[in-house]
């Protein structure tokens, strides 16, 4: 079986928001929306502060809230655990969103633009009206994990079926694979370390780790 | 989202479901509320009352359907009623429909008695939508069901009692010493929500939202008109106006309640971190969960 799962480790993010940029970039999406976002959480008094990034997004709960409210079926659950939504059958609602406790869900009415009133040509040429006015998220790029194991490649190993936010990292930080696979990048990494889930006592089963230190 | 909105930590208020959708709980309750309290209506009563009780709920699913991004695909909201409460509450919008027009047309007993359960239905989807939605701390504590529930029926007696004074016809006192419990387990309901919220943690922007509408609601919306009510029981008739009075104070209530609810208090999770990062030789910290009232683990 497949499981695709992700580790972050905070303590080598510096908070440089290149997955956010690379996202972006990846997935076109619109200005305001990040699919990936990098928190930055202070804490403590003068001299004793300190500061933490955490990157988020959707965390493909393997029990997900928002596959379960969904009125119109959007939203899925692949056998390798990715949620998606099918922009084709979404009402946009709004349900998801309410629901997912990780804010992870976007929903655009109305065209925006980076620069100035008008597309730029980017902006133009990928444009998709299918995802107007429903809900999108983070998809953990799931393209490319297709299309790289229909051409033999390893998710999480090979930069070109790994999710663009894992291959920009500049610390390496992230680290992405199957976790029902012991010998992968993340179950060692997650089997190593020590480690909490996002709001875990919510019963989501989120599948991004965020590893806070050595075992 | 705003696009010069840094992404936050602490619990912001939801942007996904604004006014619109509160009148959707605002009229789905009222209505089915009205529709319940027709049926224990005299029969010459019993059509405008199903009638305004159908057109509550129509009123409240026009708003919703405005809300939707795709509206003109609208008909995809029945796809899921295996987990989904958004479909389960729009099926059986169909047969209450046609069930309470059959009843006011007809005036038979079994379809008004059908039309008040389909009616009771449609009210606890309504309640279960609420919980469904995990994201609102506000909205998933399981204390909110019966809040709804509650004031939905509240609401519909309330609006017969006055609808039926208001066109010259009068409530059975059995109708007017239904609402004077109902209000009461209103209020009950209330304050066992606002406590388990307090218990289970909440972000603090909700239960500030929440503790300014404590005593008008309580106070107007429940106790006052519970007074008054007792108070016209044996005068009958001759208080009409007074308890007219109360009873919109009751209905308003609800309204103003749901309305908070939906459109005031629905903080998100925001972030939390249950451990923190150990780098180099730094101290251990503890976690921390900003905006919440309760900063407990995770």
């Amino acid at each position: 079986m497949t499981r695709w799962a992700m580790s972050i480790d905070l303590r080598a993010c510096v908070g440089c928001q290149t997955c956010t940029t690379s996202c972006r970039h990846a997935n076109a999406t619109p200005p305001g929306v990040q699919w990936r976002k990098v928190l930055d959480v202070e804490q403590g008094e003068f001299p004793d502060v300190k500061r933490t990034f955490v990157p988020v997004g959707c965390m493909h709960c393997a029990d997900p809230p928002c596959m379960h409210v969904c009125p119109s079926t959007a939203t899925k659950q692949r056998p390798d655990g990715i949620v998606t939504i099918d922009y084709d059958l979404c009402i946009g609602c709004g349900y998801c969103a309410v629901a997912c406790p990780y804010q992870a869900r976007h929903i655009v009415h109305e065209r925006d633009f980076a620069y100035g009133d008008g597309p730029t040509r980017s902006e133009d040429a990928r444009f998709d009206e299918k995802r107007m006015s429903v809900a999108t998220k983070c998809t953990w790029c799931v393209d490319r994990i297709d299309d790289g194991l229909a051409k033999g490649l390893t998710p999480g190993v090979d930069p070109e079926a790994t999710p663009a936010c894992v291959n920009s990292c500049i610390t390496n930080a992230y680290t992405f694979g199957n976790l029902d696979d012991p010998e992968s990048n993340v179950s060692k990494k997650v089997a190593g370390t020590e480690w909490f889930r996002m709001h875990e006592e919510l019963g989501t089963d989120p599948h991004i780790f965020y590893v806070v230190d050595d075992k | 989202m705003n696009r010069n909105q840094p992404p936050s930590v602490r619990p912001w208020h939801q942007t996904n479901w604004d006014w619109r959708a509160s009148l959707n709980f605002i009229g789905g309750g009222t209505g089915t509320g009205l529709l319940i309290a027709a049926a224990f209506a005299e029969r010459g009563t019993y059509m405008g009352l199903a009638l305004g009780a159908l057109a509550c709920v129509a009123f409240g699913l026009f708003w919703v359907w405005m809300e939707i991004g795709r509206p003109w695909r609208a008909i995809n909201v029945v796809f899921h009623p295996q987990t989904s409460w958004m479909t389960r509450e729009s099926i059986v919008a169909g047969p209450l429909f046609v069930v309470a027009l059959a009843a006011a047309w007809t005036g038979s007993v079994w379809l008004v008695t059908g039309a008040a359960i389909l009616g009771a239905l449609f009210l606890f989807c309504q309640a279960r939508i609420l919980k469904a939605s995990k994201g609102i701390p506000a909205w998933r504590e399981p204390a909110i069901v019966p809040l709804v529930i509650a004031t939905g029926i509240a609401e519909g007696a309330g609006l017969a009692i006055a609808a039926l004074a208001v066109t010259g016809n009068l409530a059975s006192r059995w109708l007017i010493a239904t609402l004077v419990v109902v209000l009461i387990v209103r209020d009950l309901m209330w304050r066992q929500y606002r406590r388990a919220l307090a218990r289970n943690g909440a972000p603090k922007g909700a239960l500030e939202v929440l503790a300014s509408i404590d005593l008008p609601f309580s106070l107007v919306g429940n106790w006052g008109p519970v007074v008054i009510l007792l108070a016209a029981i044996p005068e009958y008739g001759a208080a009409n106006a007074l308890a007219v009075i109360a009873c919109i104070a009751a209905v308003g209530a609800g309204w103003y309640l749901k309305f908070t609810i939906v459109a005031r208090a629905a903080f998100n999770q925001g972030f939390a971190l249950p451990a923190v990062p150990i780098r180099g030789t730094g101290k251990r910290m503890a976690g921390t969960k900003p905006g919440w009232e309760k900063p407990a683990q995770g």
